[in-house]
């Protein structure tokens, strides 16, 4: 089944000093009280967490929600936001994938991909061996979301005593540690060019389409920095 | 449960899951060795780079109330404490929230 010596290194890897379980921890504790104030119950808050797992699409959720949009809309604005999500699953399956590994393990394991199991994986995948990368994967991905359900539960109860300041404080966490993590990843001429051009072709966009303006942006800037790589390359 | 708000969570997730299933799809016949695997790996860095980009600029939830002001000295504060602290991602992490709080005590 699954390997629990890689199982558990993988939990070990999201208790790092700077892992991004701290940013996701503060930042799933703000979707808690967020959730709290719009009048979901503490089990639906932990059932959003629980099948979600994806900050920007909880975020759209709540938004959806004040405003009173169709499911229909709903769905569509929820995917389109989380549509990076391919993107980063197709760059990271490959990592994992071995031949005596159960495809199961892969169709299931594929909910834990978020910017943070993400990151700790592609941090560490290298040390190890290609046939348990894939229980190590399950191991980090079980510790981050734990950590979410867990936070939820946390900024659920604590959103009496979070005023509008420190729910704004708590907020900036995600966006800044990813910030910081995308410039320490900018290392090569291709990943310099796919992460500056991204960042700003994707709010260009928004003034052209606020729904599409991230899949649109980051298309254009990853495919420019395929093409630089491919160039260098030959 | 109210069912209303059971059938959100349960559209939203399955919005959610369709991208990760579909990723997993798509890489079982994706090499790591390939140009197409090297092209979804700038790919996924591009559109997260657009997305925290996004998120900063045009947030949703409680950093809309936030001023644009607020956000760039945060932002550039936060960047200039990580190259300090050679490349730690805690403290400017940690620094962000508390500068952030601060000054939407101060400004708003």
């Amino acid at each position: 089944m699954i390997n629990s010596k890689y199982f558990f290194k993988g939990i070990l890897c999201a208790k790092e000093f700077d892992s991004p379980a701290i940013a996701l921890g503060l930042s799933f504790l703000a979707i808690g009280a967020l959730l709290k104030n719009l009048g979901f119950t503490i089990q639906e808050s932990i059932f959003s967490t629980f099948l979600t797992y994806a900050l920007p699409g909880s975020l759209v959720m709540a938004e959806s929600i004040l405003i009173g949009v169709s499911l229909l809309n709903l769905f569509f604005a929820v995917w389109l936001v989380n549509a990076r999500l391919y993107p980063m699953t197709v760059s990271l399956m490959p990592l994992l994938k071995h031949k005596s590994q159960p495809r199961w393990k892969y169709y299931l394991s594929c909910h834990f991909v978020a910017v943070s199991s993400w990151l700790i994986l592609k941090n560490n995948y290298k040390e190890i061996e290609k046939k348990y990368r894939v229980d190590f994967w399950i191991g980090i991905g079980t510790a981050t979301w734990l950590i979410a359900i867990f936070s939820t539960i946390l900024g659920y109860y604590s959103a009496d005593f979070l005023n509008r300041e420190m729910l704004i404080g708590l907020a900036i966490i995600n966006p800044i540690y990813f910030t910081c993590t995308m410039i320490g990843v900018m290392k090569s001429i291709q990943l310099n060019v796919s992460i500056i051009l991204g960042a700003i072709l994707g709010p260009l966009f928004y003034f052209i389409s606020p729904d599409w303006c991230v899949l649109i942006g980051g298309f254009l800037a990853g495919t420019v920095a395929f093409v630089i790589g491919e160039k260098n390359v030959s | 449960m109210s069912a209303n708000i059971v059938l959100i969570i349960v559209i939203t997730s399955l919005a959610t899951y369709i991208s990760r299933f579909l990723g997993a799809f798509t890489s079982e016949i994706i090499d790591e060795n390939t140009k197409i695997y090297r092209w979804f790996n700038y790919l996924a860095y591009s559109t997260l780079a657009a997305l925290i980009s996004r998120m900063i600029i045009f947030p949703a939830g409680a950093l809309s109330d936030s001023n644009y002001l607020s956000r760039f000295i945060v932002v550039l504060l936060a960047i200039i404490i990580f190259k300090l602290t050679r490349n730690n991602l805690v403290y400017p992490t940690l620094f962000s929230a508390i500068i952030m709080f601060l000054l939407s005590s101060f400004t708003i």
